[in-house]
């Protein structure tokens, strides 16, 4: 094995695969860290979303009732790939700045900080998608049936393009350590420019088709679509002429599948676009660290 | 079992910033500022080939680039310029108890070291016991590692490490740390592997070791290769480099902890060996220090003193030409002082002199001179240890044999 060269991107694949039980050890270390000495642990990862489910649903029903119907449900599908992702992102950029003490000391593919920081997102995804998959019964909610596989190319084309920007900013945050800063920020206002809390129909209204290119927007519209499923919604309350539109666009799957189709293509090719960067960072990873 | 480690031409580039722009903010401030980074070569051109089966010891004194090297090799720091191609799978050992988790048990730990060396969960269960074994700490394996002590810790590390079935080890400065025992389990696991055919590379300041241990040694000095060959030859080479950086250290006469009178003033000293064409002595050789010194008036209270320290500080003699029966009565001028050694047996080692000059009661302090002479002693045979004893063996053997 050559140590002194910069490997390429299907070696790097390569042993990532190798050292996939690292990977998985280091997701489950960032889980056991993140609530050791807590007595409800897991629970707490749970909690989060119930208490969003409750307060989104007794403000939204009571004292705000909102344009949107099933509110809670509609919220927490956008939600959900939205704290994966900004959970995986702000994990994974300090990774490698986080865990010094093993980049110094011990050889292993460093790409897999940033992969386990994603890892212990989705456990947390999971155990959140477990707590809408409760509301829907609690509430005797059905969703788009016919619409719900289009959840696997969602969350795949999620992850790669996780994947890709978190191995990226974990390299660049050694060298300018800003990075998690500015990350929290952009996190911040990233999720305002998503159609999380107000409907995709809104910034279609305003700017058309033009919303797809945030590419957090197809994977939530997916998720929405698939889980909460379409409803008619009131645009424009506030407004002299408002109108009633379907706060999701009704054409069919492939619309929805279409543009997570070209979501994945850039994202995988980000992703070998960030095996480059991260290659050429790491000539002086521990040495900066 | 075929693997070899062949460093080529490898050099390591250093840049340190004095202030280290690490933010975004700080390098923007700082862009119009000529930033103020020292450079310099942790290693230049190193060529060292490990033959498969073979044991390597790395020596140099703190900063020439030895632990760098071994980084290198363990993948850890990528060399700027050079190859370094390994064969075989690798365990290192840079710091005992390194890549372990305090807030993780240590049987957690046990599987996470063990997966950052490429191990699946099946491979660890089936060496886990061994490793617990080796480390000695059962009743603890449940506890987190942060509760350990440092011994504890260490011999954790050491036990996963050579559990794994390495057929390259990477070493660092470990066999140093635990107590002795554990240090003697240790190299007693290391000379296994080495009857087992694995290749080590192995990074120590004691020369001992690389003695006892190493087919070859290499000498760093300064990010340079100076030496490679048999334990012996480097172990020489090494000592000649640590003389003569013991040479360049200049004597500071406004050295504010030297409380010195200078009523009489040592000009020099020298350490005479009885062979001049080699600079050192073998235990059973004499050798003489010499201490020329100047008193501009006469002193009438004098005491010449002399101290060999050994290189971790222990005081191996301290003696003066009172406690020698040798009162030189009243001094005037010029003269020296000859303390003659008719052995030196001690084994192989750089030897430190102390020398001064004082009053009877030692209340006075004329002038004192710390460790800027050294006595290299390179004994002939490979005992171990410090002192060297005249012994031998003798096999009796009985007229009849008890069997048959």
């Amino acid at each position: 094995m050559d140590v002194s060269d910069r490997p390429g991107p299907i070696q790097r694949v390569r042993r990532i695969w190798t050292f996939r039980e690292l990977l998985v050890n280091l997701t489950r270390k960032e889980l056991k860290i993140k609530y050791k000495n807590s007595a409800l642990g897991f629970v707490w990862s749970l909690l989060n979303p119930m208490l969003y489910l409750v307060v989104f649903y007794l403000v939204f029903t009571y004292f705000i009732p909102a344009s949107i119907p099933y509110f809670p449900i509609f919220l927490l599908s956008g939600l959900l790939p939205y704290n994966l992702f900004s959970a995986g992102l702000g994990g994974g950029t300090t990774s490698i700045v986080g865990n010094a003490g093993l980049v110094g000391k011990v050889w292993f593919p460093r790409e897999i900080l940033p992969l386990a920081s994603i890892g212990a997102a989705v456990v947390h995804f999971g155990l959140q998608l477990a707590v809408l998959t409760g509301a829907l019964v609690v509430f005797r909610y059905q969703p788009a049936w016919s619409y719900l596989p289009l959840l696997v190319p969602a969350l795949v084309t999620l992850l790669v393009l996780l994947a890709a920007l978190a191995m990226t900013l974990a390299a660049v945050n050694v060298y300018a350590r800003d990075t998690q800063h500015l990350l929290e920020l952009v996190l911040l206002a990233w999720f305002w420019m998503t159609p999380i809390v107000y409907p995709y129909a809104q910034v279609r209204e305003k700017i058309g088709d033009w919303a797809l290119l945030n590419p957090l927007t197809p994977v939530v519209l997916a998720m929405q679509r698939a889980i909460w499923g379409s409803h008619v919604v009131t645009i424009g309350v506030t407004n002299k002429t408002p109108k009633q539109l379907t706060a999701l666009p009704d054409v069919g799957q492939w619309w929805y599948l279409r543009n997570l189709g070209v979501l994945f293509v850039i994202s995988v090719g980000l992703l070998f676009f960030a095996f480059w960067v991260f290659g050429r960072l790491e000539d002086n990873l521990s040495e900066n660290i | 079992m075929n693997a070899s480690i062949e460093i080529d031409n490898v050099s390591k580039h250093f840049k340190l910033n004095h202030a280290r722009a690490d933010s975004l903010k700080e390098r923007v401030i700082n862009l119009r500022r000529k930033t103020t980074h020292e450079e310099f070569w942790a290693l230049r051109d190193v060529t060292i080939h490990v033959n498969s089966g073979e044991t390597v010891g790395l020596l140099g004194h703190n900063g020439s680039g030895k632990s760098t090297l071994l980084k290198c090799v363990a993948g850890i720091m990528r060399p700027t310029s050079g190859t370094i191609r390994k064969r075989g799978r690798t365990a290192a050992l840079l710091e005992l108890g390194s890549g372990f988790h305090g807030d993780l048990t240590g049987r957690e730990n046990i599987y996470m070291n063990g997966s950052i060396l490429g191990l699946s969960r099946v491979d660890i269960d089936r060496i886990f016991d061994d490793i617990v074994d080796f480390s000695e700490i059962e009743d603890f394996i449940d506890n987190q590692v942060k509760h350990y002590s440092s011994g504890m810790a260490a011999r954790l590390g050491f036990a996963v490490a050579v559990n794994v079935d390495p057929e390259i080890l990477l070493v660092d400065e470990v066999l140093s740390v635990g107590d002795e025992a554990f240090q003697r389990k240790c190299l007693d696991r290391i000379k296994q592997f080495q009857r087992d055919g694995r290749t080590i590379l192995l990074v120590t300041h004691a020369v001992d070791l690389v003695r006892q241990i190493c087919d070859r040694a290499a000498v760093l000095d300064h990010g340079n290769l100076v030496a490679f060959g048999a334990p012996g030859e480097a172990a020489l080479a090494f000592r000649e480099h640590l003389r003569k950086k013991g040479a360049e250290v200049p004597h500071d006469l406004n050295d504010p902890t030297l409380l010195r009178n200078l009523e009489v003033e040592i000009r020099g000293a020298q350490v005479v060996y009885p062979r001049p064409e080699s600079a050192y002595i073998h235990p059973s050789d004499p050798v003489q220090i010499r201490v020329d010194y100047l008193a501009p008036e006469r002193v009438d209270d004098i005491v010449f003193s002399i101290a060999i320290f050994d290189q971790d500080g222990k005081m191996l003699i301290g003696t003066n030409s009172d406690l020698m029966g040798d009162d030189p009565g009243s001094i005037d001028g010029e003269g020296t002082c000859i303390f003659e050694f008719d052995r030196f047996p001690v084994l192989d080692g750089v030897y430190l002199v102390h020398l001064g000059i004082h009053s009877h009661d030692g209340g006075v302090v004329y002038d004192q001179r710390e460790g800027q002479e050294t006595v290299v002693v390179l004994s002939e045979g490979r005992d171990v240890g410090l002192v060297h004893f005249p012994v031998r063996a003798h096999i009796e053997a009985r007229a009849t044999p008890i069997s048959g």
